[in-house]
């Protein structure tokens, strides 16, 4: 439960920085405002959509936490057989990688208001992207006619049970993509889907940073780690 | 009025209940009487807090109920007031909290004269293994568990040749011996459990849990499993039987070694 | 249209979205069924969890049925006991009471409260309910499908929830109660999101966080922790599920079932404890603060008294919510895993004790001095006060690694839980719901009916859960279908359960009444008026009440003080509300 524990003292450390700006030491009972006075708002500039997204990346990011947290304490179980990477993932890696460009790209082309550049970066994007999950299924058709099937060790399962996750959440992040593709075309400013491109590409970052962190974590170098930072504690 | 009343009722009779209350542990028959006592600090500290947080209540609602022409007091906060109520409160918590890690340390600290048990967990009956003549456990695995061999004992293992199988029967040990439980289990949860020794300690399969305790007094005493193991849970009984050294001794030569055991499995299948 | 003079440092924040077309439904089915109001979700959650709550209550008669006289009711047989007591757990620690206070007073209050029009992701919320509503008929349908229920206990501990010596385990039951779980968590993810960010974002002009009501506070910190803990339930109900469904062994090791060798091999049966109660015991606290919020509000504006000691309330309410989340092995000290952990838990568990304690010291103190008007929402938050203190004091045996040895898995934890998570809180949940109903319907509920339920409720609560502590102290194992002969059930315990199970009879009786009242009130309750406590809280500045969609009409509420400003001196009246400015003269008296 490491792992999850880490995670949840760094969401601590911003909710800390967070509330180390909202005065939680005044006192509320001295401060009544007047007559003519005209109070502030006291919320954030940061549009409330990101805002939302960000906590649901948050929420997102304990999931896949709890799920390597799992796979840490099963790992230390005798019957583990490390599950082997086949080459085929660094391409789904590259190309998921290629998503998150296209749609960072897409995003500065709407802040110059450059529609047509837009465009085409949305539609890489979902192209890429849509790429990636059909790599991933072959990566399980590869493994799964090599041998390697479901329940046959905890390694494969866990294996198939987070791609499998994380392929979820890019066919959701598809669904919010497509709906924002389809908008750019109809839309003669991209001011007006600016914000839903932001919205994309910050998440389709997150999901390349997960992807990074999974990838790390079946290929055995996130194991590698954990051993520095135990020899490093001892 | 009736409010107040009530609440001061309430708060007597709970006091009242528990000094009167013929519902209280069963004797003790093992060396935990520390917990008892650290269960006996812990009433009087959380006792005294509940009656005293009630009778308040209660008397402000008597004293401050409402009655027309009455304005509250106006008062946003105490800080020392708050300072001094969280420094009690700290203090009554470490005087909880200190005795418990304290016999926590005793509890998980296993004596090295301890003698080794083993209970095995199945739905629904227990069964038991003791060390044979050579003095320890052969290995075990839930792999190896077949009808003759419920306990899933290691054939091949020339240490648990002469272990003694106690499987669906009485267990007896010998009174003033401390004991470690090894605990197994080859099916699902469960929790070996005997109220008058107060300790008690989950079964799960896959793993070994422990515990240690000395009985301190001589008798019969029911076994229960306190964790929820499918309907059979509540018929999951066993005895545990508490001798005086000799008794232990007379029992102990009429049981069945492990490869006695096996030999007298063969001989029916033959049959 | 709202119509404020912008300066630079001003954004146009959620809150101040204009009086839009969504708030004017055009049909009956966006404005009753499929409606975005977050007041009318909050209707829905309530009745939807209300509903299931009444199942969960026959099940709890069922159950003391059984226990109070074994054998005489035939048709509640083993396998049934194990599926009423899951079912019955269940729902009441997820689909009732995370349901009600963040679902349905969590919609209803923070919009109003906060002076926005609405949640700011309306649609989602709905989404939210719909979910809900589904995971609650998987749940239900449990009932229906072969093999009834599952009877695993509400903890669902493997290997036996999926193995066939437990009811459901081979079956649909598990199944069902899985995916039932796994609904209820997206849907929550939903409408959490929406409880976050509105506090985040949508507080009216002038409404710092720290003159937020503590009711918000409450909310918006459980539902914090809810978005981080509930994920743990997901994993585990996801990994439980492949375990049934598709033979890995994430939990399973080697198992011998009945004589039969079974596939699975290697799986820790710890390992789902460890994410249970990850998630299980921020639950605790998730169904707690609301509540400890909630109650604050009712103490403070029926004692017409400001909250004594705000700031350290709110800072008990972060730093309780923080610590909930290391102390999750305490519910596992004997559950097999490495001892020495029980140091570390059995100390941040009685650390949580200094802050709850304060907060209970503060409700105390904001009675002594005040003008208590003993109205149905005072009753109950006094009903709360000695049933929560009796149950969190209890807390301190079991958190104490010790003692807990013991005491463990017998009945001494049922009562302990039941007090302080079962009776406190919904002590609050009624006091709420007297509260805040004349805003909900612009009616008083009936006073006799509700004291009539007060008494009988508190009352009998307390006696069924105060003796039942000590059958767990004499060594009465919990989730026994009968005890049968033993030292620990000699004939004076049975007389203690005969008499608990006639208390947990009349007690459910009176649930009877309380629903009788919410029906009958609507026509025939006094009329309210639109701030019938003289609150100062924004809900009960509204223009109309009940409140339309959008809440505020044309102009959004301005806020110029904190919530608490009861019986300030000087003050022509003992309340003071939080949109109403200081005339100068008053600030004057004030500053000097």
């Amino acid at each position: 439960m490491s792992v999850i524990l880490i995670f949840l003292a760094g969401i601590a450390a911003i909710i800390t920085w967070w509330m180390a700006q909202q005065r939680l030491t005044s006192r509320p009972w001295l401060e009544a405002g007047s007559v003519g006075d005209t109070p502030r708002y006291d919320v954030s500039s940061i549009p409330t959509a990101k805002i939302g997204l960000g906590v649901f990346l948050a929420v997102v990011g304990a999931l896949f936490t709890l799920f390597i947290s799992a796979y840490f304490m099963r790992m230390g179980l005798q019957d583990w057989w490390a599950i082997p990477v086949p080459g085929l993932l660094w391409v789904n890696t590259i190309v998921l990688a290629l998503s998150s460009v296209a749609l960072q790209w897409a995003k500065i082309e709407a802040e110059k208001h450059h529609i047509e550049a837009m465009r085409t970066g949305l539609l890489i994007g979902l192209a890429t992207a849509i790429g990636f999950l059909v790599g991933q299924l072959f990566v399980w058709r590869e493994l799964v006619s090599a041998g390697y099937v479901l329940a046959d060790n905890p390694a494969n399962s866990f294996f198939y049970l987070i791609t499998g996750m994380h392929g979820l959440h890019i066919l959701g992040g598809l669904v919010a993509l497509g709906r924002t593709t389809f908008k750019a075309w109809h839309a003669e400013q991209p001011g007006k889907v600016l914000l839903s491109v932001e919205l994309c590409a910050m998440y389709w970052h997150f999901m390349l940073l997960v992807w990074l962190v999974l990838f790390a974590l079946f290929a055995g170098w996130a194991n590698d780690f954990v051993d520095i930072c135990r020899q490093l504690l001892t | 009025m009736a409010v107040v009343l009530i609440l001061v009722l309430v708060a007597v009779a709970s006091v009242l209940f528990h000094l009167l209350s013929p519902w209280w542990w069963t004797p003790i028959a093992s060396n935990w009487h520390y917990i008892d006592n650290t269960i006996i600090i812990t009433f009087w500290i959380t006792g005294f807090v509940f009656t005293a947080v009630v009778l308040f209540v209660a008397y402000c609602v008597f004293r401050f109920r409402h009655k027309p022409g009455n304005q509250a007091h106006y008062e946003p906060e105490n800080k020392k007031l708050e300072f001094w109520l969280a420094t009690v409160t700290t203090i009554g918590v470490v005087a909880m909290l200190a005795p418990g890690l304290f016999v926590w340390n005793q509890f998980v600290t296993v004596p090295k004269e301890a003698t080794e048990v083993e209970v095995v967990g199945q739905q629904w009956l227990w069964n038991f293994r003791l060390p044979g003549a050579n003095g320890q456990l052969g290995t075990s695995e839930t792999r190896d568990v077949t009808a003759e061999n419920p306990l899933g004992i290691n054939k091949n293992d020339a240490a648990g040749l002469d272990d003694i199988v106690i499987a669906g029967a009485e267990l007896h040990i010998p009174v003033d011996k401390p004991v470690k439980m090894l605990l197994r289990s080859v099916d699902v949860l469960h929790d070996f459990y005997v109220p008058e020794f107060r300790a008690k300690m989950d079964m799960v399969p896959g793993m070994v849990t422990y515990f240690w305790f000395t009985p301190t007094k001589t008798g019969t005493f029911e076994i229960l499993c306190a964790e929820l193991c499918g309907v059979g849970h509540p018929q999951m009984r066993g005895t545990v039987v508490v001798d005086t050294a000799e008794d232990y001794q007379t029992w102990l030569q009429q049981q069945q070694t492990f490869s006695q055991m096996m030999a007298s499995g063969e001989s029916m299948t033959v049959n | 249209m709202v119509n404020i003079p912008s300066s630079i440092d001003d954004t146009v924040p959620a809150a101040e979205v204009e009086d839009v077309e969504l708030y004017h439904p055009h049909s009956w089915w966006t404005t009753y069924v499929f409606s975005q109001d977050a007041k009318v979700i909050a209707i829905q959650y309530s009745m939807t969890a209300l509903a299931i709550g009444l199942v969960a209550l026959v099940l709890s008669w069922l159950m003391r049925l059984q226990l109070g006289f074994p054998g005489y009711f035939t048709f509640i047989d083993a396998e049934r006991y194990y599926q009423f007591i899951t079912m019955h757990g269940m729902i009441m620690v997820i689909y009732l009471l995370t349901a009600l206070f963040l679902g349905g007073f969590g919609n209803y209050l923070i919009p109003l409260m906060l002076g926005a029009r609405d949640m700011v992701f309306p649609y989602a919320n709905m989404l939210s309910y719909w979910l809900y509503l589904l995971a609650v008929l998987v749940l239900v349908a449990g009932f229906f499908v072969p093999g009834g229920p599952t009877g695993a206990g509400w903890t669902l501990y493997p290997p036996q929830a999926v193995l066939s010596g437990t009811p459901g385990g081979q079956d649909w039951g598990i199944i069902l109660m899985l995916t039932s779980l796994i609904l209820f968590i997206i849907g929550f993810t939903m409408g959490g999101l929406n409880y976050v960010v509105t506090v985040l974002q949508g507080r009216a002009r002038g409404m710092t966080l720290m003159r937020m009501p503590l009711t918000i506070w409450g909310i918006f910190t459980a539902t914090v922790m809810a978005l981080l803990a509930f994920p743990a339930l997901f994993v585990a109900s996801v990994m439980m599920l492949f375990d049934r469904l598709l033979g890995t062994s994430f939990f399973m090791p080697a198992i011998v079932e009945m004589g039969e060798q079974l596939q699975h091999g290697g799986g820790s049966p710890i390992l789902f404890q460890h994410l249970f109660w990850f998630f299980g015991h921020p639950e605790v606290y998730i169904v707690a603060l609301p509540a400890f919020g909630i109650v604050s509000d009712l103490i403070s504006t029926h004692a017409r008294k400001n909250i004594f000691g705000y700031r350290m309330m709110v800072w008990a309410i972060v730093i309780i919510g923080a610590l909930s989340f290391i102390v999750w092995a305490h519910h596992m000290y004997v559950s097999g895993m490495n001892p020495n952990f029980g140091f570390f838990f059995a100390t941040t568990t009685l650390i949580i004790a200094v802050p709850t304690a304060i907060k209970v010291y503060n409700w105390v103190l904001t009675l002594w001095r005040g003008d208590i008007h003993l109205t149905l929402p005072m009753l109950f938050a006094l009903g709360f006060i000695v049933t929560f203190v009796n149950g969190g004091l209890t807390g301190l045996f079991l958190g104490n690694v010790v003692v807990d040895v013991p005491l463990s898995d017998t009945m001494f934890v049922v009562a302990h839980f039941h007090m302080v998570m079962g009776v406190a809180p919904i002590m609050v949940i009624f006091g709420a719901i007297y509260h805040w109903y004349p805003k909900i319907t612009g009616r008083m509920l009936n006073e006799i009916m509700g004291r009539i339920h007060f008494w009988v409720t508190f009352l009998g609560a307390y006696l069924i859960f105060f003796p039942m502590h000590y059958l767990g102290l004499l060594g009465a194992p919990r989730r026994y279908y009968e005890l049968g002969e033993s030292a620990v059930n000699p004939p004076s315990a049975h007389d203690l359960n005969v008499f608990i199970t006639l208390m947990a009879l009349t007690v459910g009786a009176a649930q009877m009444l309380f629903l009788f009242n919410l029906i009958w009130s609507l026509r025939n309750g006094k009329e309210a008026g639109g701030n019938p406590w003289r609150a100062t809280t924004l809900e009960w500045q509204t223009p109309t009440t009940p409140p339309p969609h959008g809440n505020w009409g044309k102009e959004l509420p301005v806020v110029y003080r904190w919530a608490y400003d009861y019986s300030v001196p000087g003050a022509p009246e003992d309340f003071i509300p939080q949109n109403q400015p200081n005339s100068n003269r008053l600030s004057m008296e004030n500053a000097s």
